[in-house]
């Protein structure tokens, strides 16, 4: 007994050191980095009087690594840009980035929170995406934020749609397809990322515009959509840029729903050069919580402005498909407000919301 | 042959195996570690693998990947946590042994099978991928739906004291996964005026919720018994033989496992989560003995470490071939492979194929290189995890529950969730209700889902309705695996009462 008494005395030991590597390990990861994160920031702030505090907030800001929350799995376009963005916002913030998932709910998860317990010191942004957060809050009873709680900062990119078929497809050309789903109404059928997405929408806007009838297929997410595709299971897809450059081997893209062609496709027309006014697409950028300051606002828009500048990110987002951006606070504010009058007009003419 | 012994080359160097080294090292205690995901490991550690070469960088994330697969079997078998959801199978059995003083020999048997089922899915990575991807893309939402079905019937063996109960069970795990938005049409369901349960429930902390908790209660509940295992701890010999015979003795079941698991990690949608339990299922099946199955039957651990292991070199095949991710982790790893500047497809096999065959050959030296890390410190994590007292393994356990259970999203609903399930977890074990079938519907009513509602969009498209689950081939052959899977218990019943009557005549 005495043996063993203290042989468990040495085994509590290594467990508790093991307990404390482990926690080290998983506190040094950026995902379990957040709450002890948090909680110092909280003591800080209870700690430091609200005067000190303000001094040292525009002495210089930031001063201590933001948080970067990314509302969608790794490997999707939000994620991808993110971790694109991650080194260059790190060389002109001159702070520690550190890159989060909040992921659930098409975003919405992450966008509630954001809202709801954030704390607007400015330190922690999270990417969002148009049309989801317009739409959520619009066809949802409650998706835990409103549209115009989430602070834009900078939109930076956007994935205009694609409509794309399978390379050895009868169907050629936007004409050809359009011929053939008016020889089969409702036979045709295009599979795209979720419902109340921009592929949703789009295909919604592209069938009222060309006066067909197809069955819209929702997967969820836009990479799940596209063996679905290729295993001839739907027709066509209705996605965006990057996953068409993706599959360039596999697919062939009719046409690109953006106002002029896409940098990376330039053989592929555009809707409106074919003679349909149709122009979709998901834009993203990063917003902060409600009461975030202005000044702190101009401090991350700024950034996000000057890392678009820089050529080697630009040419990588590029090369993948994205579209790059620069619409400030104001303006992306402004474009939040139009684009949420459209799409509120377009759900009530398709009799999806009273 | 040229380029594999080419690819071969290029792995083989110093610095490749140290971080592979590293890598599964990491991946274990990832994956050892309830709420720590393979996903979460992979994508951790994406952003070192930019500055270095492709080989390298990939190289490390196969083998966190393969490392973390493997970890989930450690807690499952010690504690009765499954650490990743593709090692739920693995506490049915390794939990038992462990109990009956036999752990030791429970990680030697899950470390074999697991190296063994690896390499067998990496070499149908190798050599059977482009077949393969295209029987994966003959699976559309039909067949994914039927798929769903199949798993189900899975609750017939797993619930073999009570049909009953878990037929319970598993629609009770379906009713659970239908809170947050649907996967088809976005409706939000069922999140009770949560705004945080808009994205569902997550799989993993009912996990730990359901298997761990009771189990930790439980031990609480017995504090002052002396344990079993401080007598017999080292007085075990010859663990490694038993351990080695387990799994390559009737290599039938080690074989059909591993090659399960390869094919449903080709599957987009569906990974280790599902192959595990559909290899259980059909060891158990076609074992002599299947009473024995959950009372610490070493086949039963053979059988899930080395199918979900296998998924790592499945899911990697539609990845490669034709750029469709057949697992979350393989998701990231296909940002890796972007952001390195391969696109994968057909170019992989052409103008980057070095690099490509580097890669796999590297899945194929992490698997060997596994086993011996899971040779060497099975034994001392045994040791630690036994001999530590129960008044203080209980609460470190309960603390890296809760830890895990937020780490998953960061997000507190989730540390409710787990703790919420541990208890019902409690009173349904007391109650007699298996844990399985519950999680097995929380796992596959997504799928089903998903697959029913896309597939009747298609099939009213083509005028078929409903028709459309029932006229395509795949669909046709896997509707008699279901109903032949499904009454599998009662053809067994029946035929032993034939036997005994015979006897007895």
């Amino acid at each position: 007994m005495n043996v063993f008494r203290k042989s468990s005395k040495l085994w509590i030991s290594v467990f508790v050191i093991g307990l404390l590597v482990f926690s080290l390990v998983a506190c040094s990861t950026q995902t379990t980095e957040e709450p002890a994160k948090e909680e110092a920031k909280k003591e800080a702030s209870k700690d430091d009087s609200p005067k000190e505090e303000t001094k040292k907030d525009t002495e210089k800001f930031p001063s201590k690594p933001v948080n970067y929350i990314v509302c969608f799995n790794p490997g999707g376009e939000s994620d991808i840009t993110a971790r694109a963005q991650q080194k260059p916002l790190e060389e002109v913030l001159g702070v520690d980035v550190v890159v989060q998932y909040k992921i659930g709910g098409g975003g919405a998860v992450g966008w509630q929170e954001l809202v709801n317990n954030t704390d607007p010191d400015g330190y922690t942004v999270a990417g969002f995406n148009l049309p989801h957060i317009i739409l959520q809050p619009m066809v949802r009873e409650d998706a835990g934020y409103k549209t115009e709680e989430l602070k834009p900062i900078y939109l930076f990119q956007s994935t205009p749609n694609i409509l794309v078929v399978k390379k050895d497809s009868d169907i050629k050309t936007l004409e050809d397809f359009v011929n053939y789903a008016k020889e089969n109404p409702g036979a045709v059928t295009i599979a795209g990322s979720g419902s109340y997405s921009a592929n949703h929408l789009g295909t919604l806007e592209f069938n009222k515009e060309a006066g067909i009838q197809t069955t819209y297929i929702p997967a969820s997410g836009s990479g799940e959509a596209v063996p679905q595709l290729l295993g001839g299971h739907v027709t066509a897809l209705m996605t965006y840029t990057t996953m068409g450059i993706k599959h360039s081997d596999d697919m062939r893209i009719l046409a690109v729903a953006s106002e002029e062609r896409v940098p990376a496709l330039p053989d592929v027309p555009t809707f409106k050069e074919l003679g349909y006014d149709y122009v979709e697409g998901a834009f993203r950028g990063i917003a902060g919580p409600p009461e975030m300051p202005d000044d702190k606002v101009k401090v991350w828009a700024d950034a996000a402005a000057k890392v678009n500048e820089m050529p080697e990110f630009k040419k990588k987002l590029e090369d993948l498909g994205f579209e790059i951006l620069n619409i400030g606070p104001e303006e992306a504010k402004k474009l939040i407000a139009e684009k949420a009058e459209y799409y509120e007009k377009i759900l009530k003419e398709l009799d999806l919301i009273k | 042959m040229d380029i594999i012994f080419q690819a071969l080359m290029s792995v083989l160097s110093i610095k490749n195996l140290l971080l592979m080294t590293v890598g599964i090292s990491a991946g274990i205690i990832a994956g050892a570690l309830p709420g720590f995901s393979a996903t979460m490991a992979v994508a951790l550690i994406v952003p070192f693998t930019f500055t270095m070469d492709p080989i390298t960088g990939l190289a490390t994330l196969g083998a966190i990947y393969s490392g973390a697969i493997f970890g989930g079997c450690f807690s499952a078998i010690l504690v009765n946590t499954p650490g990743t959801p593709s090692s739920i199978g693995t506490t049915f059995d390794g939990f038992p042994m462990t109990k009956q003083g036999r752990g030791e020999e429970a990680i030697y048997t899950a470390t074999f099978a697991s190296a063994g089922g690896g390499v067998i899915g990496v070499l149908a990575l190798i050599f059977l991928s482009i077949p393969l991807a295209k029987v994966a893309l003959k699976f559309g939402p039909p067949e994914y739906f039927w798929v769903s079905i199949f798993g189900l019937t899975i609750i017939a063996s797993l619930a073999s004291k009570s049909l009953l109960k878990g037929l319970a069970g598993g629609f009770f795990g379906l009713l659970i996964s239908m809170i947050g938005i649907a996967p088809i049409g976005g409706d939000v369901r069922f999140t009770m005026g949560i705004s945080s349960f808009q994205g569902g429930v997550e799989v993993l902390s009912v996990l730990i919720g359901f298997f761990c908790i009771p189990e930790m209660l439980k031990m609480a509940g017995d504090i002052n018994k002396q344990k079993l295992e401080d007598v017999n701890v080292d007085k075990q010999t010859g663990v490694l033989m038993k351990a080695f015979l387990n799994t390559f003795q009737k290599p039938i079941n080690f074989i059909k496992s591993s090659v399960i698991g390869s094919f449903v990690g080709v599957l987009p949608g569906a990974g280790g989560n599902i192959a595990n339990l559909v290899a259980y299922n059909e060891a158990q099946r076609s074992s002599k003995e299947p009473e024995t199955f959950g009372t610490g039957n070493p086949a039963g651990l053979v059988a899930t470490e080395s199918s979900n292991n296998a998924t790592v070199g499945g899911s990697m095949v539609p990845l490669l071939t034709l750029g469709i991710p057949g697992s979350p982790p393989a998701a990231i790893l296909y940002g890796a492979l972007m952001l390195q500047g391969l696109k994968p497809g057909p170019e992989l096999f052409t103008a980057n194929v070095k690099i490509t065959y580097s890669f796999m050959i590297s899945l194929l030296i992490a698997q060997i290189l596994m086993l011996f890390i899971g040779l060497f410190t099975g034994k001392s994590m045994y040791k630690i995890v036994t001999k530590i007292p129960d008044r203080i393994l209980v609460p470190s356990v309960i603390f890296l529950t809760v830890l895990g259970s937020y780490a998953i999203r960061n997000n507190v609903m989730d540390v409710v969730v787990m703790m919420i399930s541990g208890f019902i977890g409690y009173i349904l074990k007391e109650l007699g209700f298996h844990p399985g079938p519950i999680v097995l519907g929380l796992i596959l009513g997504p799928i089903a889902e998903k697959g029913f509602v896309q597939g009747y969009l298609m099939g009213k498209a083509s005028g078929q309705s409903l028709l459309i689950f029932f006229t395509r081939p795949i669909s046709i052959i896997l509707i008699i695996i279901t109903i032949f899977s499904a009454s599998w218990p009662f053809i067994r019943a029946w035929s032993k009462k034939k036997e005994k009557g015979a006897v007895i005549n």
